[in-house]
């Protein structure tokens, strides 16, 4: 029998669940369901009407089949009937059906929206609560196109209770979230912030939660939340146990309440206020000093509750990451968790070890712990805290203790869970090579990475051996020698084979001098291998091979052989087939000068981000790997920015039809843009192929790509054609991001010129369209189109201009624009007249980028270093690593920042020869300041070719960062 | 966001759900999902393993009470302690409701423990962590509710309809 269920109800329900309960099998369940369905169903359709209590059961009966994980495809009719109930227990079940089982049906919504209303306006404080559960229950963008402006007003009305205010807090919080721009930042605002101060700790609850997010996004609106949130944070912490009744939990007062004030803290620097700040530092104090007082309570609630406390404390501290003292005193509380009997918080411990590792100030102290996480590695029997274990060495990591981290971690691999060993492998191959004393050590830990864990070694992993091998000719002896010798296993992994295999195809000739690894030995333990390998493992070996030929005359006829073997040379592979058949060529026809041409030693590689560290980010997702920010720091020559390098099968880039004849075979990769003169690494090359390069050809071109598509518009696009030609080659915006006015667009018929000016978030547009010809241009309509995505973010009003433009004339129309958001894509002019009897139509984009709704912004060094760490979580900052595409020059670099609308912040960089700015991008609904950093790289490479930036933006938004970067990176 | 729950699930040790509360915007599909793949990753677990770990990019917080697993949700940046309590909190609120609540209660009268969760977290945040304030709530509206109740028929009365 059922058990006692209290405010007994619904009889027929309880047995119904019984029913099911006693259902012996899947089958019987169904079926008893199906049954209960047809009742149900026959009841609603009936000709009796049902009575509200029936109703309700059923209506309730649905839903229990719904939880059950069946489909429920009817009685959302009846639900809604429930809601205008006056009774409160039918209103309810109306109102858990719909917040559970929500059907986009838009008439329903209508009907239940209007329910809503009514129970929000009947002053019933019991129905109000119902009916913003409700809306706090779905939070549909239509649930907030109608509420979004009532709710505020219960919010902060006078004679609104308690509990409803507390409802009227969340549900507004939730719509918040789901339409941020469909609830109006008002009067009502300063009004909550006030909520701080309530004497009902419900009440500052709920509303701690709405402030926070609101703050997050508005952070100069509820910048008096501050100095509220730290009193009320004060009188909290300083109570006694029993002071605050109810809200103490465990003999901890109001933890809940605690956590979300240091959370809100956590939108805002340190308090400027220095009473403020000295009353936060107490309390902070206060909360580090409860966690040595002895426990009130042996209960978990009690240490749990104070405890979480104590970490948001610490978050905090991290945060504002300007308190040497409180950071070292978090650093050893925590230290003291990390030995503490509870797994929880040693879990804790790890994780939030991790981001004080980070902080200048504790990372020392953070370093004393090292042999702790290295014990907690071995003996921790939960794969979560071993993997928090991981974290916390690889954030604690430099070079006074890389190498032991290195080995222990080595260490740790043999034995690893199979779910953490790839990303154990990425970190060990980061730390190796980013605290690589000596290359030796680096060659052989990333050869042990292979032994231990090949299956989990990734392409990423060896190609960076083999480009660090490649640019540092100090190792390349070395390499070859340890490779050779760890190729002797009888049975190793392939990733072993493949670099080994290109290492001696580089370098076998460094260690061809020992009889023990001549040439003929150093093939024949390659060769060894070749029948146990993959296709593309075998292709790069033929390609050893054909190195091996320019290397070693002396076993050119063995390798030929090989090469002509019908396994080869018949291969079902076309790719082996291909290579085969050329290299034998090749090594028959070619001169020895031409041979040593063309599979001359692989010239160094463009230094770039590691392509494992953009691995790791992928696989971690940003926030995890932020402290590696600091490698591309540290390491100054690190100035490329690709990403993964992406291979191409080699026969589409370099290798001709195999009847082409053989000194174009040689002469392919010459002409290719890719430094390697050599087709037979051109597998390899096109690995490694630096994006950037592929991109150069294009980018200085503007001018000519301009001219161009000029010819374009009067060739091709000037017919019948109603295809567009979308000028949209960003060259065209590129030209005015940094200025206002000028042509914008010219071909034989037509010139566009602009003229624009912005203030804050409005700004105006001329544009002249100039007749180039002597005669009438007709049906002359220019438009202006916004995508979808963009009419919501720019308001653009334009007049239309006379359909008719005289031969010679100029007629000018006029933009108004007007920010609502920040926004990616530029509006597109579309231009269609008639000239001569054709219809002519041309497309370009319009240069309104986000970046002219900039004002300046001066501030001071400390400032904006101040600043610059606020905006330091991985998704306020992008960063750019580029090409100069334009002589390096100082004035006109300053000329361009100022130009694109930012303030020039001259002796803020201790840099000299870095640029800094600041400045707010103003949209109605929001301000979003930014900050940018452009770091020109001197001394690298003396080729102007190579020469490089670095340009990083922070700002509040990651859109924005992204898209100012984007813009700003094309410029220099 | 001190929390911002996304989710919460209660689960027996069979597998079986007992109630879900989803606070973002998902399909059924979705969360059927969802459930699926979590219900199976918590139960495989040893007892004395840590209550949180990674699923995805949430973090998990679980605890077992008696034969039922109250699992929830959060996003990276909250505070895993306190939401370990916000499961007790919520078990307490029950337990003084039901009195010695056990998991027929939660199958039985599901939809109560539906609105007494709606009282305690309201789109994924905390409401009212007063538990004396939370079941003032609830009996109020029990209080409502049987003034309301007219007698049933016989028929009703042994269930038959």
């Amino acid at each position: 029998m059922p058990a006692v269920s209290k405010g007994d109800g619904m009889r027929g329900l309880a047995v119904f669940i019984s029913d099911i309960r006693n259902c012996k099998s899947k089958e019987a369940e169904i079926k008893r369901i199906n049954k209960e369905l047809a009742n149900i169903r026959s009841k609603f359709k009936g000709d009796k009407a049902l009575d509200g209590y029936s109703k309700k059961k059923y209506v309730c009966k649905l839903l229990f089949i719904f939880l059950l994980g069946h489909d429920i495809d009817f009685g959302h009719m009846e639900a809604v009937n429930l809601l205008s109930s006056n009774r409160y227990t039918e209103k309810q079940i109306g109102y858990l059906f719909i917040s559970v089982l929500v059907n986009s049906n838009s008439e329903l919504i209508r009907l239940i929206n209007n329910a809503i209303k009514n129970d929000l306006a009947s002053r019933n404080p019991i129905f109000m609560g119902l009916a913003l559960h409700c809306i706090a229950n779905v939070g549909s963008r239509e649930m907030a196109e109608a509420f979004a402006g009532e709710i505020p007003k219960i919010l902060v009305a006078g004679d609104t209770m308690d509990s409803v205010k507390q409802s009227a807090a969340l549900c507004l919080l939730r719509l918040y979230r789901t339409s941020p721009d469909l609830v109006p930042m008002g009067d009502w605002t300063s009004r909550v912030v006030h909520l701080l101060n309530d004497q009902h700790l419900g009440v500052v609850t709920a509303a701690t939660s709405l402030i926070t997010t609101l703050a997050q996004k508005n952070p100069e609106e509820f910048k008096t939340s501050v100095s509220l949130a730290v009193s009320r944070l004060s009188r909290i912490v300083t109570s006694a146990s029993t002071d605050l009744q109810d809200y103490t939990y465990y003999f901890v007062p109001a933890p809940w309440l605690s956590v979300k004030l240091l959370r809100l803290l956590q939108c805002y620097p340190p308090p400027e206020d220095p009473a403020v700040r000295g009353r936060l530092t107490e309390c902070l104090e206060t909360i580090l000093n409860k966690a040595q007082e002895p426990p009130k309570s042996k209960k978990v609630q009690h240490s749990n509750a104070k405890n979480a406390v104590l970490f948001e404390a610490i978050s905090l501290i991290i945060h504002h990451d300007s308190e040497p003292n409180l950071l070292v005193r978090a650093c050893n509380q925590l230290g003291q968790f990390l030995q503490h009997r509870e797994t929880n918080l040693r879990y804790l411990a790890l994780e939030s070890m991790c981001t004080l590792a980070s902080s200048e100030f504790s990372h020392e102290a953070v370093k004393t712990h090292i042999e702790t996480v290295i014990n907690a590695l071995k003996t921790e029997r939960d794969v979560s805290v071993r993997q928090r274990a991981v974290d916390l060495l690889y954030a604690m990591c430099d070079r006074s203790n890389a190498q032991q981290i290195v080995a222990e971690m080595l260490n740790y691999l043999e034995t690893a869970d199979y779910s953490i060993r790839e990303e154990i492998v990425l970190k060990v191959a980061i730390l190796a090579e980013k605290y690589a004393v000596d290359y030796t050590w680096y060659v052989d830990t990333i050869l042990n990475l292979i032994r231990i864990a090949g299956d989990y070694v990734s392409e990423e992993v060896w190609y960076r051996v083999i480009q660090i091998v490649i640019n540092r000719d100090d190792v390349q002896g070395y390499a070859a020698k340890t490779v050779f010798e760890a190729l002797q296993a009888p049975a190793c992994h392939e990733n072993l084979v493949k670099v080994g295999g290109y290492i001696l195809g580089e370098f076998g000739n460094l260690i061809a001098g020992d009889p023990r690894s001549s040439p003929l030995i150093q093939f024949n333990l390659l060769h060894s291998k070749f029948h146990l390998c993959s296709v593309p493992t075998r292709a790069l070996l033929l390609s050893t091979y054909i190195k091996f030929v320019n290397l070693f005359p002396e076993i050119k006829t063995t390798i030929q052989d090989v090469l002509r073997s019908d396994s080869q040379l018949k291969n079902a592979d076309v790719e082996l087939q291909q290579r085969a058949v050329e290299y034998l060529r090749l090594s028959t026809i070619a001169s020895t000068d031409i041979l040593a041409t063309v599979l001359e030693e692989m010239p160094p590689f463009p230094e770039r981000e590691s392509s494992i560290l953009a691995k790791l980010k992928k696989k971690k997702g940003p926030s995890t790997v932020t402290d590696l920010e600091e490698i591309k720091k540290e390491r100054s020559s690190d100035m490329n920015g690709s990403a993964e390098p992406t291979p191409v099968n080699a026969s589409n880039v370099s290798t001709p039809s195999p009847s082409a004849d053989l000194l174009g075979l040689g002469a392919v990769p010459l002409t290719n843009s890719a430094p390697a003169p050599s087709s037979s690494g051109s597998l390899l090359v096109d690995v490694f192929s630096d994006s950037s390069s592929v991109a150069a050809p294009l980018a200085p071109g503007s001018e000519d790509n301009f001219a161009s598509s000029s010819d374009l518009a009067s060739s091709e696009v000037v017919s019948e054609e109603p295809a567009d030609a979308v000028h949209d080659a960003d060259e065209l915006i590129h030209k005015f991001i940094c200025k206002n006015n000028g042509v914008l667009f010219e071909n034989q018929l037509l010139q566009i010129g602009l003229k624009s000016e912005f203030r804050q978030n409005l700004g105006r547009m001329f544009i002249f369209y100039g007749n180039k010809t002597s005669t009438q241009f007709l049906n002359f309509t220019p438009t202006v189109i916004c995508s979808d995505e963009l009419q919501s973010s720019l308001n653009l009003q334009t007049k239309p201009v006379d359909p008719i433009v005289d031969g010679g004339a100029q007629v000018q129309q006029v933009v108004n624009i007007e920010c609502i958001s920040d926004f990616m894509d530029a509006p597109i002019l579309n231009i269609q007249f008639r000239y001569g009897g054709t219809l002519q139509n041309l497309s370009v984009k319009l240069p309104i980028t986000l970046n002219k709704f900039f004002q300046p912004t001066e501030m001071s060094s400390q400032d904006f270093f101040q600043r610059w760490k606020q905006l330091s979580s991985p998704k306020q900052e992008v960063q750019n690593i580029f090409k100069a595409k334009h002589p390096m020059d100082t004035e006109i670099t300053k000329a361009k920042i100022i130009g694109f609308g930012s303030a020039l912040l001259e002796e803020v960089d201790p840099n000299p020869a870095n640029f800094v700015g600041a400045g707010i991008i103003h949209t109605k609904t929001i301000q979003i300041g930014c900050l940018l950093r452009l770091e020109p790289n001197l001394q690298a490479q003396c080729s102007v070719l190579f020469q490089m930036y670095r340009l990083t933006l922070r700002t509040s938004k990651e859109a924005v960062s992204q898209r100012l970067c984007e813009l700003l990176s094309e410029q220099f | 966001m001190s929390v911002h729950m996304q989710f919460m699930l209660l689960f027996s040790r069979q597998g079986k759900l007992r109630l879900q509360k989803w606070y973002v915007p998902l399909s059924d599909k979705e969360k059927k999902k969802i459930t699926r793949e979590l219900v199976q990753t918590v139960l495989a677990r040893k007892p004395k393993m840590c209550s949180f770990l990674e699923w995805r990019d949430l973090k998990i917080v679980y605890k077992r009470y008696a034969s039922l697993y109250f699992c929830c949700a959060i996003e990276d940046q909250d505070n895993e302690l306190i939401t370990l309590e916000i499961i007790h909190r919520y078990v307490e609120l029950l337990d003084k409701y039901f009195g010695s609540v056990c998991e027929l209660d939660i199958i039985f009268n599901f939809e109560k423990a539906y609105f007494i969760l709606d009282e305690f977290l309201l789109g994924g945040e905390v409401q009212e962590t007063s538990k004396k304030n939370v079941l003032k709530a609830i009996e109020q509206a029990d209080l409502l509710q049987e003034e309301a109740e007219t007698p049933r028929s016989v028929l009703e009365e042994i269930g038959l309809t």
